[in-house]
């Protein structure tokens, strides 16, 4: 269970205080949860804050009943947390076979590693010994973020915009690792996706709006209601646009 | 020959090996020879006006190693040893060279090895040389190798140098002249700490028509340490030509990179690339997010950056 505690997050720039996240009190228990809303509107900001790699101005956060606000990044990750960052950090040196291991806690063996890249859809022998630098393609470093993840099997993983640049790899198969990840890990969850197919498979969907929740409950009740105003706030878009 | 537990250590470290390797081999130990072994293809003899060897590899030796490990577990001696090296033409072989100090002792150890490569037409050389210090002495542990390296027509070199550890002061010179279609690598890894000082200079004459080189330094300085490389290219010909020096800062070290590239013939292609940071905050938020500690996190992309 994840609790979230009149979260807010401001930052200072030249015009002056601007609030990312207002007061956002949830809490999360469902195995899969999608977070949507329109560009800007603090849901990247949100799962940052729960991976601790951004301190919210105000409010607490509670996973599993412990009070967790103050814990650095590698504290929550030991705790259970992971985060797949929207665009994945490249090294000099560190090869993939490497990351997939340091994820697992152990040093995997060539079968174990290539079990996992097998799943996001990369030829394992293509890859295992590769370095996560510049010569790989946005969407093959995507799906390694991905299969890092999986390695790690912890209780809760956040994907931030996983779907992105996810070039010739389907839909389908990003969907079948959030199946297969619900059935191993017996955790939680969390996707921030535009994506209606991935929303599609929430057991919830909290819709963020100006750094509030606009609406949160089960996926048929408020899918509606988000699939609707993301086709109002694109019109408005292309009127605006066309005058 | 026996070696101690200190002297296995060293040869560990600086050659992989866990005994007096088989094949040729010379092992210099302590200021005198420890072990000698000559092969077919390959002779080693003692110099007879200076200290050091001249290595003869048979012209089409193929698959074959060398070793030629230096060993200082006496606190106190400093020397300049010449080895060179005879590459027969066609032959394709690796050698392994290396210099390992012990100091436990106040007494400054000093190893300048001057090695002087021969490669003949076609040959292909690898040459991976290590440098390594230990010991709790309060005594400087200095390692000054020069390399000279000509190579003749179609040949080819090579050059993995490491030195990560223990040594206080190091002066690294290199200097190659390259015949037409021949081609030099040099691969370079440097770690500094403490307030040691390291200073690599290259130079690469690409005397021949088609000659390439490609010269890459990657050096972490930690601590105080101060670290200098200058890499110097000159295109004399038709040639490609690339440097490139990538380095991590941390502490209150410091990194100078300078570049020097002479095109000296119009279709000469040049170019030098240079990087120096600390550690980007992003690589270590990501291995933060795997569940290691900042200073584990650190550790990992040193060791992924000097692998």
């Amino acid at each position: 269970m994840l609790e979230l505690k009149n979260i807010s997050y401001s930052v200072e720039d030249e015009n002056g205080r601007v609030d990312i996240l207002k007061d956002v009190s949830l809490s999360l228990d469902e195995r899969l949860t999608a977070i949507t809303g329109p560009n800007g509107s603090g849901k990247s900001t949100l799962a940052k804050i729960i991976a601790g790699i951004i301190t919210p101005t105000s409010g607490s956060i509670l996973f599993d009943g412990e009070d967790i606000t103050k814990l650095g990044i590698d504290e929550r990750a030991r705790l259970g947390i992971s985060y797949a960052f929207q665009q994945p950090i490249k090294f000099k040196g560190i090869t993939v076979r490497d990351i997939i291991s340091l994820a697992s806690g152990k040093k995997l063996p060539f079968s174990a590693v290539c079990d996992y890249l097998s799943q996001v859809g990369l030829c394992a022998r293509d890859y295992v010994d590769r370095e996560i630098n510049d010569s790989l393609s946005g969407g093959e470093l995507k799906r390694i973020e991905i299969a890092t993840i999986m390695a790690r099997g912890t209780k809760l993983s956040i994907f931030d915009e996983p779907e992105a640049g996810i070039d010739l790899w389907s839909f389908q198969n990003l969907i079948q690792v959030f199946d297969k990840l619900r059935e191993k890990t017996d955790g939680m969850i969390i996707v921030i996706s535009h994506q209606e197919r991935i929303l599609n498979i929430a057991d919830k969907v909290l819709l963020l709006a100006d750094g509030r929740i606009g609406s949160y409950g089960d996926r048929e009740e408020i899918l509606p209601g988000v699939m609707s105003g993301v086709v109002d706030v694109c019109e408005k878009v292309t009127e605006q646009g066309e005058r | 020959m026996a070696l101690d537990q200190i002297e296995l250590n060293l040869l560990r470290e600086i050659a992989d090996l866990h005994q007096i390797p088989e094949g040729a081999y010379n092992i210099r130990l302590n200021g005198e020879s420890a072990g000698r072994n000559s092969t077919e293809n390959i002779t080693i003899e003692p110099k007879t006006d200076k200290p050091g060897i001249n290595i003869y590899i048979k012209p089409g030796t193929k698959n074959e190693a060398c070793h030629i490990p230096v060993m200082l577990s006496q606190s106190g001696i400093t020397e300049v040893v010449y080895n060179d090296f005879f590459i027969g033409e066609d032959a394709d072989v690796t050698i392994v060279a290396g210099c390992g100090i012990h100091n436990c002792g106040t007494d400054l150890t000093e190893h300048d090895g001057v090695h002087t490569f021969h490669v003949g037409k076609n040959a292909h050389v690898r040459y991976v040389e290590k440098h390594y210090g230990e010991g709790d002495g309060l005594a400087e542990n200095v390692l000054n190798p020069t390399t000279v390296v000509e190579i003749e027509e179609g040949g080819r070199m090579e050059m993995e140098t490491t030195q990560i550890k223990g040594v206080d002061s190091t002066i690294r010179e290199t200097t190659a002249r390259l015949a037409d279609g021949a081609s030099i690598e040099i691969k370079e890894k440097i770690m500094t700490h403490g307030r040691q000082v390291a200073t690599t200079n290259f130079t690469v004459d690409l005397d021949g028509e088609g000659s390439s080189a490609n010269v890459v330094s990657r050096s972490v300085a930690r601590d105080e340490s101060r670290q200098k490389f200058v890499s110097c290219i000159r295109g004399n010909n038709v040639c490609t030509g690339h440097s490139e020096c990538d380095a991590i800062i941390m502490d209150n070290a410091s990194v100078s990179a300078s570049p020097d590239l002479d095109a000296n013939n119009v279709e000469a292609s040049l170019i030098h690339e240079a990087a120096i940071g600390k550690i980007a905050g992003d690589q270590i938020i990501k291995l933060r997010t795997l569940g290691l500690t900042e200073e584990e996190a650190e550790e990992q992309i040193i060791a992924g950056f000097l692998k």
